[in-house]
């Protein structure tokens, strides 16, 4: 145990007396997480909205008078027919349409229902989800006050939402989960990857394997410290965006950190993997970044969503890690399921963790080659 | 007395490069053997062999009466190794390295400090020092230091001595002298033949192969031939014209001056005619003895 204490203590020493460990164990989470999510800015203000009003009657009038006083929206103008909305998006005069249907206020009276469009530019997705889920808000809210005042309760206006140029909107609004999984990815594998090849390198592991400790030994004490360290790092990105973009957890903290240290360990393990293969640091940086890294962003849905992918790319992102662990905290985080709707993720990442483990204990080399 | 290595028809092969062919010697105990050979001659492989981090592909390996392929982790407890590159953690100080290999070795530096408070006495004022930033022969008592801290039955220094300055070189060997008192077996490899007189026995080993092995005198002794010593003032053309004279049969440079061997042991006044035709007025020759390095050069010739 000594052995062991004396060995983590050394690679805590390693960690810290190097200023490059250090800033990407520290400085590329929070950098990330911060320009991640200003861009994805959570504030609009005066965004222009172009209204096409087909019916032209007082309900209308209302409506679009209610949206353009909540000071979130300008009205960026009025449009003659369907023809313009392609124009106004285009030249960036509008963020978003709002179309009354002919008839609008006639329908709402008579039928108790009727239909308004939102049409907005998704090539700005984030800003484009903030915009629709504003104006939906505020017809909801003429809703109950129209219901108010007529006393009935069906009188409802239905606003249809409609995506132009990314209608999926899918992958845009998990920054936090994204970046986690990039972020443990990267100092699991990539990080214990180069600290074990870096001791072949440099001849120290000649010594190791020499002395009296056990493989296991020198493994674990390896990992322990990237462990604790990540498993700081995630307490670290969920703080930040909880403070700095008001991004809570919605589902159980205590499940997304066990699945957290699930997820590190299955990184890690794949580190040692590589390390075990690798003979020189270039060698593992190397299959860590196209074996692990590449595929992470790429093919597990953080950036580009699985949906638009050809079906060859979604089969190989199968056997991706990640992209089960994306699954995971998107759930818990952003929509507060339980264990009970991750279950089959845990799983696959589990059985990927037993084999990852086990292949790097059988791969790891008691003698030199 | 106990044979701390016996190793019999060792071969190791990597792919198509036969790196050692049926070594065969034995160590006895708190000897300091050496092995002495060009670059390339298989001594990191067989001191691989020997600590267990390479498995021959034939012959038997025994060290401290344990074979080295079943009994390795037994026998890992009780070696010190010291690698060709000297196995240290450039980011940790001296202190904090020292203090690492002793606690993986389950002991203490305060435990073992008679051992190596010699050797670490040098280097103490620099314990806050990161190992990066010492010198060669710095690094070199470091290592040392570390691969001596849970006082090993046997030593293993590969090439100790390469890349450290001449003087570290001296006092590097005196160390390993004083280390025999505590019956410590060191073996060491070194490309530089005049540290093969330091050791109390020698193997010469090229492509593989044990050339010899006795103590440095004795093979000292086995030079065959009479050798003569030539001076002058332009000694890498004196060398040149020497080799061209076809009567030498060698000629080795040699400090300031170049050893020369004839055919019939001898020569007569018609090299002075000869060298002075090139230029060389001034060249003295006269008989000498043979050192271990002139032994050595002729055994390699002959092996080759």
């Amino acid at each position: 145990m000594k052995r062991f204490l004396g060995f983590v203590k050394k690679e805590f020493l390693h960690i810290f007396r190097d200023f490059r460990t250090l800033i990407i164990l520290f400085g590329i989470p929070t950098a990330q997480i911060l320009i991640f999510g200003f861009v994805v800015s959570t504030d609009i203000k005066d965004a222009k909205v172009a209204f096409l009003d087909l019916s032209k009657d007082e309900v209308t009038q209302k409506i679009s008078d209610k949206i353009c006083s909540s000071g979130f929206f300008r009205r960026a103008g009025d449009l003659e027919n369907y023809d313009e909305i392609d124009l106004v998006m285009k030249k960036g005069k509008a963020k978003a349409v709002v179309v009354f249907g002919a008839n609008f206020g006639v329908d709402l009276i008579s039928q108790n229902k009727a239909t308004m469009s939102i049409i907005a530019d998704g090539s700005e997705p984030n800003t484009a989800t903030l915009i629709t889920n504003y104006l939906t808000a505020i017809v909801t809210d003429f809703n109950r006050e129209f219901a108010g005042s007529s006393l009935s309760d069906n009188l409802l206006v239905q606003p249809e939402v409609r995506m132009f140029y990314n209608p999926e909107m899918k992958g845009h609004f998990m920054f936090v989960p994204g970046v986690i999984t990039l972020i443990l990815t990267l100092i699991c594998a990539l990080m214990t990857s180069i600290t074990i090849t870096k001791e072949k390198e440099f001849g120290t592991m000649e010594v190791l394997l020499v002395s009296p400790l056990k493989p296991l030994q020198i493994i674990l004490g390896k990992v322990t410290p990237y462990f604790l360290l990540s498993f700081i790092n995630v307490i670290f990105i969920l703080l930040l965006s909880f403070f700095v973009f008001d991004l809570p957890v919605k589902g159980s903290l205590v499940l997304l950190l066990a699945e957290s240290m699930l997820y590190i360990l299955m990184s890690l393990s794949f580190g040692i993997l590589i390390s075990a293969i690798s003979k020189t640091i270039q060698q593992a940086i190397f299959i860590s970044f196209l074996g692990l890294m590449l595929p992470t962003i790429l093919l597990s849905g953080f950036i580009f969503p699985l949906e638009n992918m050809p079906e060859a790319y979604d089969w190989v992102s199968a056997f991706l890690p990640p992209r089960y662990f994306i699954v995971i905290i998107k759930n818990i985080m952003i929509k507060g399921t339980g264990f009970l709707y991750v279950w089959k993720e845990t799983l696959i990442l589990m059985i990927m963790t037993t084999l990852f483990i086990g292949l790097s204990v059988r791969n790891f080399k008691l003698r030199l080659q | 007395m106990q044979k701390i290595i016996e190793a019999s028809d060792i071969s190791k092969r990597f792919g198509e490069t036969q790196a050692l062919k049926d070594i065969s010697f034995s160590v006895n105990e708190s000897e300091i053997f050496g092995f002495i050979g060009p670059d390339g001659a298989g001594k990191t492989t067989l001191f691989r062999i020997i600590t267990t981090l390479l498995l021959p592909d034939d012959g038997e390996m025994k060290v401290l009466g344990m074979d080295s392929k079943t009994e390795f982790k037994e026998l890992r407890k009780n070696i010190g190794y010291m690698p060709g590159r000297f196995s240290l953690y450039q980011d940790l100080s001296v202190e904090e390295n020292l203090n690492f290999y002793a606690t993986v070795f389950g002991t203490t530096v305060k435990e073992n400090y008679d051992l190596i408070s010699d050797i670490y006495s040098h280097i103490e004022p620099f314990k806050k020092r990161l190992a990066g930033n010492l010198s060669g022969g710095m690094k070199q008592k470091l290592a040392l230091s570390c691969a001596l801290i849970h006082k090993p039955k046997l030593l293993v220094l590969d090439e100790p001595t390469t890349g450290v300055d001449a003087v570290s070189r001296s006092e590097f060997w005196e160390m390993l002298k004083k280390l025999k008192q505590y019956k410590i077996t060191i073996i060491v490899s070194t490309p530089y033949m005049d540290e093969a007189m330091r050791c109390d026995r020698v193997a010469l080993i090229q492509n593989g192969k044990i050339l010899s092995i006795d103590n440095p005198e004795k093979i000292k002794q086995g030079y065959s031939r009479k050798l003569f010593s030539a001076k002058a003032p332009e000694k890498y053309k004196l060398i040149d014209a020497l080799r061209k004279y076809p009567e030498t049969i060698t000629a080795y440079p040699f400090g300031d001056s170049v050893h020369v061997t004839f055919t019939g042991d001898k020569y007569d006044s018609s090299i002075y005619t000869y060298l002075g035709k090139l230029g060389i007025n001034d060249a003295v020759i006269s008989v000498t003895e043979a050192g271990i390095e002139d032994r050595f050069l002729e055994l390699m010739n002959k092996a080759e």
